[in-house]
């Protein structure tokens, strides 16, 4: 199986796409393993980008003349690949939005007019800053009480606990698809199915999720779901927020301004229809329009292809991490997570390791990785973190050992 | 030519002896391994300055007209650096701690970690070395 994935998939052809893997850092060859940060772009959509400032940039929606017409065009194309992607029932569901932080920001602040004080939201305690702030706000302005579902010395959730924290005055779920800090695949159906039985409504980040997975929001019947496109070789600035249409049609508007509305005077302005509504303001064009090739692009590749191939390199890197008498692995085991591993070396800093690593051209993430509940119930200051992609080879990781090899030397 | 130019050149003259990154970092962590820079009382959150990743402690102190810092960090190569600017800044006048720069930092190669993207937090510490000498300036010219 192992090796059929590798031959399946053309890692030397792919790495031609992205003019970024050439270049060097502190003269060395980048190995870049911070992928669950950012994605690198492949030129395919990179020209997309230069073609449509080179060629047909406009503002959408509003102008008769050719180049409008194009660039709207290509911008609405865009929105139906990424429903075709995501399986949404409609294109109208899809909201594009610059990331999957205003994303949530957008459905947390709908939700303040269907919220009162003996209402409870409950959000994972795997989050990352960005799905935990935006409720705290929500829970101070609505009285709500906010309620964090434990994880598991292991890095999962405690799904026994969940059954009993859930009630019938909980309104909101939020959980993310996977683990930025620690990668974990979390059981989404069973959650989003067993918050539906006492009538909540599920948001999933899917931010970690969708480098790997291809989600399809009708069979998970998930109400909410959240990406940012420059996790998946796209730009940055431009992401996407899925609601179920009667939900989005429910949620009063985020923001005012342009675009969002049907008719304006001093007196009353009534709202566009959906997806508009949610996109006030001239939209992140050029975004959108890339966002829908970067997902042809990783189409093209095959989501089972690049799975099987990152988790051969997540199981190799692990064995060979293993290899460090002194390595702690946080975290899940290989088949239950994304080509993600959040490690540390005993007696050594995060910090320490990744300043070495860089100067030797491995781009690791280091820190509490914006997710410091998490550090906190490690009792960690943060860890190392390598996160792979498809375009990533054995060899590199070959030289990341070598370079923690070398680090651990110099420091310990 | 101030204290503090001099002492910095002795550093910059020593740091020219390295050939490669490698020597330069593992000269820092020798100097960041080396005693504790800082008296344990004062490895308190109220003595934090706080970076995003390793964390710094800054405690000063006025003897004879000068200013004695110590100072520590959680990560090695972090505390090496706080041992080069302890030996640069620390015993000096409050008036000759607030006119000099920080330039030899980028003569011996270590530029990336005075960066302010860099989230070590050794700017906010080079701001409160100065604070402090501006709070001893202020008093003395009180006094």
């Amino acid at each position: 199986m192992k090796t059929e994935a590798a031959e399946r998939i053309n890692v030397e052809k792919i790495r031609e796409d992205f003019p970024i893997l050439k270049r060097k850092v502190n003269g060395k060859p980048l190995v870049y393993f911070d992928n669950a940060a950012t994605s690198q772009t492949p030129q395919q959509v990179i020209d997309c980008i230069v073609d449509y400032y080179q060629n047909y940039n406009a503002n959408i929606h509003r102008g008769v003349h050719a180049l409008s017409q194009e660039a709207t065009e290509a911008y609405e194309k865009a929105r139906i690949t990424v429903q075709k992607h995501f399986n949404a029932k409609e294109s109208k569901e899809i909201i594009f939005t610059s990331g999957t932080t205003h994303s949530i920001n957008l459905v947390a602040s709908g939700f303040e007019e269907f919220l009162s004080d003996s209402d409870e939201v409950l959000v994972s305690g795997l989050e990352h800053h960005s799905n935990i702030v935006p409720w705290q706000m929500l829970c101070e302005k609505t009285g709500a009480k906010l309620k964090v579902l434990p994880m598991t010395e292991q890095g999962d959730l405690n799904m026994s606990q969940f059954e009993v924290m859930l009630n019938e005055n909980t309104k909101l779920v939020m959980v993310n698809h996977v683990s930025n800090a620690l990668g974990t695949i979390n059981p989404i159906e069973e959650i989003i199915q067993k918050a539906h039985e006492v009538g909540a409504k599920v948001l999933v980040d899917g931010a970690q999720a969708t480098p790997h997975i291809k989600p399809d929001v009708q069979a998970l019947d998930v109400d909410f779901y959240t990406c940012s496109a420059h996790k998946i070789c796209g730009p940055t600035g431009i992401g996407m927020l899925y609601g179920k249409r009667d939900l989005l049609e429910a949620l009063p508007p985020y923001q005012g301004g342009g675009e969002m509305i049907d008719q304006v005077s001093f007196e009353k302005t009534t709202y566009a229809g959906l997806p508009n509504k949610f996109e006030a303001g001239t939209p992140n064009i050029c975004g959108g329009i890339a966002f829908g090739r970067a997902l042809d692009y990783m189409n093209n590749i095959g989501f089972e292809k690049i799975q099987a191939y990152e988790q051969e390199l997540l199981e190799y890197a692990t064995d060979r991490l293993n290899e460090f008498e002194n390595v702690i692995i946080y975290g899940t085991t290989t088949d239950k997570k994304t080509a993600v591993i959040s490690f540390n070396f005993e007696g050594l800093h995060p910090y320490d390791v990744g300043t070495l690593a860089d100067k030797m051209g491995i781009a690791l993430r280091t820190g509490h990785h914006c997710a410091q509940p998490i550090m906190d119930f490690f009792k960690i200051p943060g860890t190392i973190r390598a996160s792979f992609c498809f375009y990533n080879t054995k060899a590199e990781i070959d030289l990341m050992i070598e370079a923690l090899q070398k680090a651990n030397t110099m420091l310990l | 030519m101030s204290n503090i130019v001099n002492i910095q050149n002795e550093v910059v003259e020593e740091f020219s002896m390295f050939e490669d990154w490698m020597q330069r970092y593992e000269y820092m962590i020798e100097l960041g391994k080396s005693l504790p820079l800082i008296e344990e009382q004062y490895k308190t959150d109220d003595y934090i300055i706080k970076g995003c990743q390793s964390k710094v402690w800054v405690h000063a102190d006025m003897k004879d007209n000068k200013v004695i810092f110590t100072a520590d960090s959680d990560a090695i190569i972090t505390k090496g650096i706080i041992a080069i600017l302890i030996r640069v800044f620390s015993n000096q006048e409050p008036q000759e701690i607030l006119k000099a720069n920080t330039d030899f930092i980028d003569e011996i190669g270590l530029k990336e970690h005075l960066s302010p993207t860099r989230a070590n937090g050794l700017v906010s510490m080079i701001k409160q070395l100065k604070m402090y000498a501006l709070a001893y300036e202020n008093k003395q010219t009180q006094n």
